[in-house]
């Protein structure tokens, strides 16, 4: 099994009343209610978390790239990440991802991603989202029709740049590019592993199959739901006459950990209730721009998790309810352990992104729940796929000498 | 109603293209009709009331109706030359060209593009220009109940026509309501999304048709100062001003629009 920490990094000072006087989260909400002020300590303390769970051993510390989003507070995923890759020496800086239909010229992701698998030692997971509709169309302005074709001609660019040896001309529709020719290479070759998030699009299950990519839902409603989108992404796998490796498939899920059930709600069902009244609330015109989705997955049934009326109500669920329809997995390690077994064996998956900080949790209580799923949680989880044990496909290769952090110049001045 | 005698053929356009539906109605002059992003209703008011005085030919964009291949039309130019593509088709280069909205934007592009083939020019409430004064609101942003105010004068009239025949509470029908409207507005993205000019201004001083621009007094979504820009930039141009309609003018007062259209049409 491997682990990434994954800190959504949401603003965690939005007012009480946030729902009422405002119809989103996202797109159309006013800067104003961002405080740089206070966001410098938001942005250092989420980073210190991604450090900690490394020193945890969590196999992997997770980023992701949203746009005029309160409850995603990285425009710039990367940015992020290098700061990551210098204070960090184990574990998988999982970027997941960049969108890469947003980058112009896209080869833009070819070289910042060479540059942190390089910096970190061969530590990159690279992710390339097609983006919400909110962040792609509505804040990026991405023509919804185009989106994906947009997306495919970019990872076309970008692969190839990394794999040929010689600059090249790339003649695409969307970028055109006379002298192709990414510097730096990553570590990783031909490629670092590659991780596609996806809401049921058809079209992701056969381009995450054909490649070898492995497919990651990032979903918020819980792994109860996720079931009928994980069967069909492996009833496809079966269908292409691809292997069943757990590690072609992730999913992330909300995860609370205490001493005791009890003392779960205690700790965090204030900060589960901010997560999904304040965070989530998305306005539904802004869920799914007409094209972005194909027809052939509209058929399907598979729509964008932000128009589901199950998010509307998940707000009004009880910490009961949250818990009994899986939305969040939480409670004592060991409730813990059984409910993450059902999820892990459910949904055949060997990658769990762990939300494990929630909302505007404090940032005690995160590495108490962090640390508790670390020591008496993930250990009972490693066996759980041992036929695919030595599946090295979809995680990372460092190097094996690679360089420790060095200790910051300004705390070697203080200590002499 | 004329519109009973309407008749829906599918039009070859060659080039192996997918064939284009084109409705066709009335008697009298030939004219060619170009709808909004919207497409035509069922009962198309506009429609009928073309097919009253005109013999009325209006081809569906692809992604609207049985009009297919819009994959291939990636933005205005490939919709222009498409569009000028269908007109040569039904044999009616020079016929008075009519266009709602996203139409009226198309109509515009084909006369500014072939200032030769287009004589008389309808633009009713057209795309195809910004105005950072105005700013036009996103109709790709709206819910289904958000847009009779926005698009009627008379918001009740609107409720009524938008509203007539759906039933957003039967799963089957919610379904292939959400394909329908992927589709339209998935290929109008391509003309509109997210700020609907594609650099028309650049190019209406070319127009060498004669223009009626008319307007919904009450348009809330194109607001009718954007008919003074029209009115300015096109040279041989008239605006007029329809009270008591909105953006879809053409629903509200179509007997007025179509009076309009043919006063000009007949003064040649």
């Amino acid at each position: 099994m491997k682990f990434t920490w994954f800190n959504l990094m949401p603003w965690p000072h939005l007012p009480d009343d946030f729902r009422e006087k405002n119809r989103s989260v996202w797109v159309d909400i006013p800067s104003s209610m961002y405080d740089p002020i206070k966001g410098h300590e938001v942005y250092n303390t989420y980073l210190d978390q991604l450090e900690y769970a490394e020193a945890l051993g969590f196999d992997g510390i997770g980023v992701n790239e949203h746009h005029a989003n309160a409850y995603g507070l990285m425009p710039s995923p990367n940015i992020m990440a290098a700061t990551l890759a210098r204070r960090t020496s184990k574990a998988a800086l999982v970027v997941l991802g960049n969108s890469i239909a947003l980058y112009n010229p896209p080869i833009r992701v070819a070289e910042e991603f060479a540059m942190l698998d390089v910096i970190s030692g061969g530590r990159l997971v690279a992710g390339f989202p097609v983006g919400t509709s909110m962040d792609t169309n509505y804040v990026y302005g991405q023509i919804p029709a185009l989106t994906r074709e947009k997306y495919t001609e970019a990872h076309e660019l970008i692969m190839r740049s990394w794999k040929e040896d010689e600059p090249f001309s790339f003649n695409g529709r969307y970028t055109q590019l006379r002298y192709a020719n990414c510097w730096p290479k990553p570590i990783q070759s031909p490629r670092p592993p590659v991780f596609i998030p996806g809401g049921g699009s058809v079209e992701t299950y056969d381009f995450c199959i054909e490649n070898e990519y492995a497919y990651s839902y990032l979903s918020f409603t819980g792994y109860k739901r996720a079931q009928l989108l994980m069967d069909g992404f492996w009833d496809r796998v079966d269908e292409m006459g691809a292997d069943r490796s757990p590690y072609r498939a992730g999913f992330a899920q909300t995860i609370c950990v205490a001493e005791t059930d009890e003392e779960a709600k205690e700790l965090y069902a204030e900060h589960v209730n901010y997560f999904f009244n304040r965070c989530l609330h998305v306005y539904p015109g802004y869920a799914d721009a007409p094209g972005y989705r194909t027809i052939k997955t509209i058929k399907k049934g598979a729509l964008s998790q932000y128009t589901r009326s199950s998010l509307a109500s998940l707000g009004k669920l009880t910490w009961e309810e949250l818990v009994a329809d899986g939305h969040i997995i939480a409670g004592s390690p060991e409730t813990v352990v059984e409910k993450m077994k059902e999820l892990i064996t459910g949904l055949k998956v060997g990658n769990i992104f762990c939300l494990l900080h929630i909302g505007n949790m404090t940032n005690e209580k995160t590495r108490l729940s962090s640390r508790l799923f670390a020591e008496e949680v993930m250990p009972k989880l490693q066996n759980m796929w041992p036929e695919w044990e030595d599946d090295e496909r979809f995680w990372i290769h460092p190097l094996e000498d690679r360089l420790e952090p060095t200790v910051p110049v300004a705390t070697m001045g203080a200590a002499e | 109603m004329a519109e009973q005698n309407a008749t829906t053929r599918m039009l070859d356009i060659g080039n192996g293209r997918a064939p284009v539906e084109v409705r066709v109605a009335g008697e009298g002059t030939p004219l060619v009709y170009l709808h909004g992003a919207g497409g035509l209703m069922p009962n198309d008011r506009m429609f009928a009331a073309l097919a009253a005085q005109f013999q009325v030919h209006a081809p569906l964009l692809p992604g609207y109706g049985d009009s297919e291949g819009e994959d291939e039309l990636k933005d205005m130019l490939d919709t222009t030359l498409h569009t000028g593509d269908v007109i040569a088709a039904l044999d009616l280069i020079k016929a008075p060209l009519v266009g709602h909205s996203m139409g009226g934007m198309i109509a515009a592009e084909l006369a500014a593009l072939a200032p030769n083939d287009v004589d008389q020019l309808t633009l009713i409430a057209p795309a195809g220009l910004w105005l950072d004064e105005h700013p036009i609101e996103d109709l790709f942003a709206k819910l289904p109940f958000e847009l009779p105010e926005l698009l009627f004068h008379d918001v009740a009239l609107g409720e009524s026509l938008m509203t007539a025949g759906l039933d957003l509470e039967d799963p089957a029908f919610l379904a292939e309501f959400l394909i329908i409207s992927a589709r339209r507005l998935g290929m109008a993205g391509k003309l509109l999304f997210p700020i609907p000019d594609r650099g028309l201004s650049r190019r209406l001083y070319r127009i060498k048709a004669k223009t009626l621009i008319l307007w919904g007094a009450s348009d809330r979504l194109i607001k009718p100062v954007y008919g003074d820009a029209f009115a300015a930039a096109i040279p041989n141009s008239e605006l007029q001003i329809v009270p008591e309609a909105g953006h879809l003018v053409t629903h509200e007062k179509s007997e007025k629009v179509v009076d309009a259209i043919a006063t000009m049409v007949n003064a040649g």
